[in-house]
């Protein structure tokens, strides 16, 4: 591992394209988080990591998108993002991507090495095992499917939110089944997602929590947008807002105050 | 033939999603097979490891099929028994025919089979004037409903229990009217009744096959209700419809896959009848069917060997994979349209009966990747899923708006600044009209998101734009 | 070309196998003439003691009845006193098993065996079973002249006779224990894994027990003295 000026490595963060877009604070609470222990966050110019042309069956797209992103990351010791989809897709996909492809299957390879979802990074690479923030209240915690299943982020999160001062964790009933969001699902089979997104919603208001976290936006804004639209007070927030004290921002859909 | 309505997928889960019974009873889906395949896995150590093992037999059966058939069948016919050999739907349906014509068979009685119901025998046999008979108490309820099973291992987990009472009733008329059917063990008893004067009386029985033996020739059913023993074993002949790729190499190998079958399953360590059939009645035998006859169903089988799809057909259609399916679990199985539901189906079904006509069944998962998860086979259903989509985008199958969304959002994606430079005019603006509710109840282009939930606002600057001017 | 040539050579084609026939021939060759035994849980993996009475265990998980006995001499006494216990008439119909036939019935003068078939008449059906299984307290039969397969399906009760020595740990051994008796790739007509009497869950998955086959299962563990 090259080190820095400060020592740390040097991290390459991949805000994701929602987080880019809809809500730039989870991707200041991740790179705070990161500062905190001890790296030097940088962010290459990026787009997309290229997962919804890839689950969309558009391969020629797919391999475009992540060949723009192994180049913009190939400087750094290790690629952090605050999405378990968009980290599975980088470490656990892009090497089949490219299988068999003699110029970049090794850049793949060692672009997925490298790759980590943001909250599993912390605790088991970095070996953080407590964040100095504060929230007042309760929350659930929602295991988003790509984290849980194909990186096994599942202890991490919810060891960390055991340290934030104030924050009373409540397991809701099957945190681990999915919310209906499944990238582009949610607008193929409207009526389907609604569905699991209403069981997700059930559970989460049987829980009585002020606050539902997750480690994914694209899950986070199914679930709160389902929150807002059923009237229910529960807000929604990225894990890493409230690992990182960072919940000055509105919630996600949530009004201006 | 099954008709297929996959192509209406959409259709039928609007009308599953409306219908209340189907709603009732697959609540009960998730809450009793999961907990107790759970529970099973925990109480074997060795699940897991036999997992990989299974998978590791079944590839190198496929590898080796030809010779493996080759084998089994020079077995069965040492042991006094028939093999037939069918390269579709319509030849196996003959194939039974012809047993059933030349022992002036009328009534059939069947054991499950999903065989059967991939080449459509119940409906030809009736059109020929044979009448079949189904004995698993799912199936004989699905019977009287003239429907089709929704799940492959519980044909009527869609079916109340009262409405096969009313079923019942409608159906078993000569019974007193009066009679207390309230409780599931009466229905069970009726059926036993009424199904044990078929047994008896039947010229044929008809099983499936979980597993053929190469080594011995032997056919094997699993099977919970003894019904599929009573099948094969009363009748004059006992008729074995088996795709290709059921076949396992030895009685060790049959051992392994056994231990992870019922407990992916139902969560039994063992089903209480695991039955090993080989050849007809012997020379002495006091009981058993005078005939056997294994039918080997290729179907398509065969070409998936070596393509993209090759792992599917180490599947023993054990069910755990519908079990934790969260679509599933919404719609039911009758909305993929076809004989195979869940994700299993939905990679299966384009392979049977083309991807042009099952194209929504891959696309309709969220690639949560439960069903990857727990099955035995350690089969990459989601992988395939996408592969499938693959061959959907090649051939411009899916909807046109689709396809010009992701090829919309590609082009933007392809190209950083110019990506920046749009994503930085549009969020700004998104964000200035939404930031002071925090949402939008609709937008345009968004109806599919919209119509049932808000859309969270952006926050205006992007994050890439908000970074730049703080390291400024 | 016949539906087996083109099945086949669709096998062979969509494999790309041509070529290496004689390694393909050799791989399935050496796995049918030497078996290998795979995982077998460590479940079952103990001194036979302990292995006798995990099969009792876990047969009695599975809704079945467990009683031992000291020795053969015991049995149709166990059997009676079973049936009575039952409220069950004092009849059994069996098969000409040797093993059976040679049990003490001249003690149970009240009790009326019927030896061939089963045809559905019969309330109780006794068996002698080839093995226990102890990983899954399974009893296995084997159909032959002396062991009609209806006798373990049509009647509502089933009684198998299990000889504690032919108890073993795992179904591999369970195998080659029936191997030595009949040669290899050599099967009886049936071999019935029995764990725990008939069920189905087909109605709204509430479990039931005797579907098809028997609502009862009893088994009688027997020692040799």
């Amino acid at each position: 591992m090259t080190t820095t000026r400060s020592g740390g490595p040097r991290i390459g963060l991949f805000a994701t394209c929602l987080v880019d877009l809809i809500r730039p604070s989870i991707g200041f609470a991740a790179a705070k988080l990161l500062e905190d222990a001890g790296c030097t966050v940088e962010v290459p110019p990026q787009t997309c990591c290229g997962q919804p042309a890839y689950n969309s069956g558009d391969r020629a797209d797919a391999k475009a998108i992540a060949r723009r992103t192994i180049e913009a990351f190939e400087p750094y010791d290790h690629v952090v993002a605050p999405s378990g989809s968009c980290s599975a897709t980088m470490s656990k996909h892009y090497p089949e991507l490219f299988a068999g492809d003699p110029a970049w299957e090794g850049r793949a390879r060692a672009h997925a090495a490298k790759t980590h979802e943001l909250v599993s990074f912390l605790v088991d690479v970095l070996s953080v095992t407590a964040v100095s923030a504060q929230w007042e209240g309760s929350a659930t915690y929602h295991d988003s499917c790509s984290g849980l299943r194909e990186l096994k982020v599942h202890a991490q999160p919810r060891n960390l939110l055991g340290g934030v001062a104030g924050l009373e964790l409540r397991e809701m009933a099957h945190p681990e089944v999915c919310c209906g969001f499944g990238g582009t699902f949610c607008v193929k089979y409207p009526d389907i997602s609604n569905v699991m997104v209403g069981r997700k919603t059930d559970d989460i208001a049987a829980t009585e929590a002020d606050m539902v976290l997750a480690g994914d936006l694209g899950c986070l804004m199914n679930i709160a947008g389902k929150l807002k639209r059923e009237g229910r007070r529960t807000e929604a927030r990225h894990v890493a807002e409230v690992l990182a004290g960072m919940t000055d921002e509105p919630a996600i859909g949530e009004a201006e105050r | 033939m099954v008709e297929i309505t996959s192509p209406r997928f959409k259709a039928n889960a609007r009308e599953a999603l409306a219908d209340k019974d189907l709603q009732r009873a697959l609540t009960k889906v998730p809450s009793g097979f999961i907990a107790k395949r759970a529970k099973a896995r925990e109480k074997l150590p060795e699940f897991d490891a036999l997992r990989d093992r299974a998978r590791d037999i079944k590839n190198h059966t496929l590898a080796h099929l030809d010779l493996y058939l080759e084998r089994f069948e020079a077995k069965v016919k040492e042991n006094g028994g028939h093999v037939h050999w069918a390269a579709d739907a319509a030849e196996a349906r003959e194939i039974v025919l012809k047993i059933c014509r030349d022992l002036d068979a009328r009534t059939v009685t069947k054991g499950k089979t999903m065989i059967s119901e991939e080449i459509g025998l119940n409906d030809y046999l009736e059109e020929q004037g044979i009448e079949p008979v189904e004995t698993d108490l799912g199936e004989y309820i699905i019977q009287l409903r003239k429907e089709h099973p929704s799940h492959i291992i519980a044909p009527a987990i869609h079916v109340n229990r009262d409405q096969v009472e009313a079923d019942f009733r409608r159906v078993h008329g000569h019974l007193p009217q009066d009679r207390d059917l309230t409780a599931p063990e009466t229905l069970l008893g009726e059926a036993r009744g009424i199904l044990r004067d078929r047994f008896l009386k039947a010229d044929v029985g008809i099983t499936g096959a979980n597993f053929l033996v190469a080594e011995t020739g032997t056919s094997i059913i699993v099977t919970n209700e003894g019904n599929g023993d009573l099948t094969q074993t009363l009748p004059k002949a006992h008729v074995v419809l088996a795709s290709i790729e059921k076949i396992t190499p030895t009685l060790q190998d049959v051992s392994q896959n056994l231990r992870v079958l019922a407990r992916s399953a139902t969560g039994q360590d063992m089903s209480v009848y695991t039955t090993f059939s080989t050849g007809p009645r012997r020379a002495d035998d006091p009981d058993g069917p005078g005939e056997y006859h294994v039918v080997l169903l290729d179907n398509g089988r065969s070409s998936m060997l070596g393509s993209e799809f090759e792992e599917m057909l180490r599947c023993i259609r054990c069910g755990a994979c519908m079990n934790h399916c969260p679509v599933y679990h919404t719609v039911g199985g009758h909305a993929y349209g076809w004989v195979y539901p869940g994700p299993m189906g939905a990679v299966l079904t384009p392979s049977l009966i083309g991807v042009d006509k099952a194209g929504h069944l891959p696309n309709a998962s969220t690639f949560c990747g439960r069903c990857e998860e727990v099955c035995p086979m350690r089969i990459p259903l989601p992988k395939m899923m996408r592969h499938w989509r693959e061959r959907e985008f090649e051939r411009h199958l899916q909807p046109a708006t689709q396809r010009w969304g992701i090829k919309g959002w590609a082009f933007f994606a392809r190209r950083p600044a110019l990506y920046r430079a749009a994503s930085g005019i549009a969020m700004r603006l998104l964000g200035a009209m939404g930031r002071k509710r925090g949402r939008f109840a609709s937008l345009p282009l968004a109806g599919g998101w919209t119509s049932h939930r808000d859309f969270p606002s952006p926050q205006g600057k992007t994050f890439q734009q908000q970074w730049a001017e703080r390291k400024r | 070309m016949s539906a087996r040539d083109t099945i086949l050579a669709t096998i062979r084609r969509s494999l790309k196998a041509e070529g290496d026939e004689a390694g393909r021939r050799q791989a399935v060759e050496a796995r049918l003439a030497a078996p290998p035994s795979g995982i077998v849980p460590k479940r079952g993996q103990l001194p036979h003691e302990e292995q006798v009475a995990l099969f009792a265990e876990m047969a009695t998980a599975v809704d079945a009845t467990v009683e031992r006995v000291a020795g053969p001499g015991q049995v149709t006494q166990a059997l009676s006193r079973f049936l009575r216990e039952r409220n069950l008439p004092q009849a059994v119909v069996r098969g000409t098993d040797p093993y059976l036939a040679g049990l003490d019935w001249e003690s149970v003068p009240h009790l009326r065996t019927k030896t061939g078939i089963a045809d559905g008449s019969e309330e109780v059906g006794l068996s002698h079973a080839f093995a226990g299984v102890a990983e899954s307290g399974t009893a296995v039969l084997l159909s032959g002249p002396e062991n009609p397969t209806t006798v373990n399906f049509l009647p509502e009760t089933h009684v198998i006779v299990v000889e504690a020595r032919d108890i073993v740990g795992d179904y591999e051994a369970m195998w080659s224990r029936l191997r030595d008796r009949f040669g290899r790739g050599t099967m009886p007509r049936t071999v019935n894994m029995v764990t725990g009497p008939s069920r189905s869950a087909d109605i709204e998955q509430t479990l039931l027990l005797g579907a098809h086959g028997p609502r009862r299962l009893h088994l009688i563990v027997v020692d040799t003295p």
